[in-house]
């Protein structure tokens, strides 16, 4: 029962940096989007593209929270305990960047949209990186077992942590562009494509090359984990590595479909095969997924859920990613 | 967090997944406003105030869970090791106290919403979009007042059967007695004794159980253990708080009266200006109703966090940060709030001087002025 509730918490998180991340991805090619005329293309794509979704896209985060706590208390003590730095840190980034997003659309004055712009486009940047360094913490067993506090800073400030961090940006900026290569396609703006194209590529390009760096940094400093991923989750990386090079391929000759689909592989495989590397560990090496768990009836209680979940919130998502493919949600003021 | 997140968590996972369907379907009715045929976008909509109120009973049942902890058995050290996942949602306190908050929700909605149309026809916008928009949001609020009268009347005397200290903390009653008198105001000394305010002799025994009347016995703070017992700031608060929304709610159920009583023999809203200013000010005082009715329940609760099992102390984190992050926090929601004043004021200020483009912003008013479209006016049925 418990590793049934471990692998519903792993699809979310996956879920979460799948649509998530390409949320805060979007966030950083907004700030990188240069001054105020020239980037005044790009950011319009970008709000046309997130307006609708983005919500919905951050509701994952409340999720695996839950199914933390719930199912694994243990485990969220210890996590929030030791890293509330980068924790709060992140839902502050969460807080200013929702608002700001919002209140951009709404203000005229070039120099108020530049204001609400940038604290949208750079808590869009320091989420991920924190979000990166909570995963590397956990991965590099900085975080001890037993709801007890670890260090509140050498837990997130550390090689793991620091390239979990900045991959995770980079991860998030490449999705983000390869999503907005299509809907840049799909309003038929081919300055627009080839623009976050070639920012798809550069970021794929650097997204391989903090991985490889990681591959490193985790032989040094996460053993387990690192044995993990060159054992039972080799083929989950290998996975990874061969479709982030073939959707890099299919940018670089600029092939219309395949590059999203292998895209969101490439990142979901490499999620998925960190769970794989580190189970059946919930905090390496101190605290298994079975000691971790909560009572049987909360588990059952959580199943539920999921269950309700698959029947209510899947169907939701596909309906709202429909419309929202169909052109028939526009971005308000963006037709 | 460590010790109760197995019982305390499984609401959540449940409000978690309502709010999920609510931020989808949200977006959807939003966004698709434009695009989507009437009908379709209708349907869309559908959904939300069900998962609304689902989710708003999820909610609330975790919170009325540290109220009435149910659902748990415990070994020796005090680890929860076995969850009746059922007893923990439907914990004795949740009914009631689900039906209170929903229906203040409708009365929030419902008086806040009518009382922006209230304010704009006193400022001369009687047309037929504004009285359109006050009466269906008015009679809303003017249905859900009465019945949260009642409901909250069961919720307290469920207070007064269970959590009697919460009860002598609302009611002002340092010694358990009878014949207990309904103190309006008035406060708690330290030394125990009771001054200031109205009393209304007898009614607060009298309402705790009209059966036995004013020789109903209402325990004391006295009954538990100085160290059980809420602080004399903590009980003048929560009685404080008590009067705030029990007296504006019964102002807000005068006002729906008024306005019933209008439709009944004139049928016909009030449309004089006592009346649209009190039911401007009634968007407020809906407000502060709601809120203070939380403090009741969560002052009065102290000093547990989960009720007889966890005190508030032995459940706060040892971090030294919290009040950095406290700070913050606050900072940070000042500023939202600040922002999002000065933003809606630039925004009137703009639809004021040159009328709506409809491309420019969202949420701006859309379509012909209001003005040009009472003349097709409508009879308008509640």
């Amino acid at each position: 029962m418990s590793t049934a509730i471990a692998v519903v918490l792993f699809v979310a998180v996956t879920a979460y940096a799948v649509f998530g991340g390409a949320d805060f991805g979007a966030g950083f090619w907004d700030l990188v989007a240069g001054g105020a005329e020239r980037g005044e293309r790009p950011r319009e794509v970008i709000d046309h593209s997130i307006g609708p979704v983005w919500e919905a896209n951050h509701v994952w985060l409340i999720f695996i929270f839950v199914v933390l706590w719930t199912g694994f208390p243990e485990a969220y003590a210890s996590i929030t305990l030791t890293l509330y730095v980068p924790l709060s840190l992140a839902a502050f980034g969460i807080v200013l960047r929702g608002s700001s997003f919002a209140f951009r659309k709404t203000v005229f004055k070039t120099r108020d949209r530049r204001n609400f712009g940038a604290a949208f486009a750079i808590s869009s940047v320091v989420v991920p990186y924190c979000m990166g360094t909570v995963a590397g913490a956990i991965a590099s067993g900085r975080v001890p077992a037993g709801g007890q506090a670890g260090d509140p800073w050498t837990s997130w400030i550390n090689p793991v942590s620091i390239v979990a961090g900045l991959l995770a940006v980079a991860v998030a900026a490449y999705l983000a562009a390869v999503y907005l290569v299509w809907d840049s396609r799909r309003l038929d703006d081919a300055a627009m494509v080839s623009y976050f194209r070639r920012r798809a590529i550069g970021a794929a390009v650097v997204a391989g090359v903090v991985a490889f760096i990681g591959i490193f940094v985790l032989r040094a400093q996460a053993r387990y984990v690192f044995d993990g991923m060159t054992a039972r989750a080799l083929p989950l990386v290998i996975l990874s590595a061969l479709c982030g090079t073939a959707s890099l391929v299919l940018l670089i000759r600029d092939a219309q479909r395949g590059p999203r689909l292998l895209a969101i592989g490439a990142v979901a495989s490499i999620v998925i095969g960190w769970g794989v590397a580190q189970w059946d560990y919930m905090l390496p090496t101190s605290l298994t997924v079975a000691d971790a768990a909560a009572p049987t009836g909360t588990l059952q209680a959580l199943l539920a859920a999921t269950v309700l979940f698959a029947l209510v919130v899947v169907p939701g998502f596909v309906l709202l990613y429909t419309l929202d493919q169909k052109s028939l949600l526009p971005g308000e003021g963006v037709d | 967090m460590g010790q109760w997140g197995e019982a305390f968590g499984v609401p959540f996972a449940f409000e978690g997944i309502f709010f999920f369907t609510e931020a989808i379907f949200i977006s959807i009715y939003i966004y698709g406003w434009r695009r989507l045929s009437p009908w379709a976008h209708f349907w869309t909509g559908v959904p939300l105030p069900i998962v609304g109120v689902l989710g708003a009973a999820s909610v609330v049942a975790a919170n009325a869970w540290m109220n009435a902890p149910s659902g748990f058995t415990r070994n020796s050290s005090g680890d929860v090791v076995k969850v009746d996942p059922l007893k923990v949602i439907f914990n004795n306190a949740m009914p009631l106290m689900a039906a209170h908050m929903i229906v203040a929700a409708y009365v929030v909605g419902g008086f806040l919403v009518a009382s922006i149309y209230a304010f704009a026809m006193l400022r001369g916008r009687r047309d037929h979009y504004h009285r359109v928009g006050f009466v269906i949001a008015f009679s809303v609020g003017a249905v859900a007042i009465p019945i949260q009268m009642g409901v909250g009347d069961s919720l307290a005397r469920w207070v007064y059967n269970n959590q009697p200290v919460k009860f002598a903390a609302i009611e002002l009653v340092p010694q358990t007695s009878s014949d207990v008198p309904e103190t309006l105001f008035g406060h708690l000394n330290s030394n125990g004794t009771v001054s200031g305010g109205i009393p209304i002799p007898g009614l607060a025994s009298w309402l705790s159980d009209p059966a036995t009347g004013t020789s109903t016995v209402v325990q004391g703070l006295d009954t538990v253990p100085a160290d059980d017992q809420p602080t004399t700031a903590e009980v003048n608060t929560v009685h404080l708080a008590w009067d705030v929304m029990v007296g504006l709610g019964t102002l807000m159920f005068l006002l729906a009266l008024w306005y019933w009583a209008c439709w009944i023999f004139r049928r016909d809203m009030p449309k004089s200006k006592v009346f649209l200013w009190l039911a401007s000010a009634a968007g407020i005082t809906a407000v502060l109703a709601l809120e203070a009715g939380w403090v009741v329940s969560e002052v009065g609760r102290q000093p547990w966090i989960v009720y007889n099992f966890m005190k508030v102390e032995d459940a706060a984190t040892a971090n030294t940060g919290v009040w950095v992050t406290f700070i913050l926090v606050t900072l940070l929601y000042i500023g939202l709030g600040t922002t999002t004043i000065l933003i809606l004021r630039q925004m009137a200020r703009r639809f004021r001087r040159r009328g709506v483009d409809d491309e420019d912003v969202p949420y701006g008013p859309r379509g012909p002025a209001p003005a040009e479209v009472s003349e097709v006016e409508e009879p308008v049925t509640v």
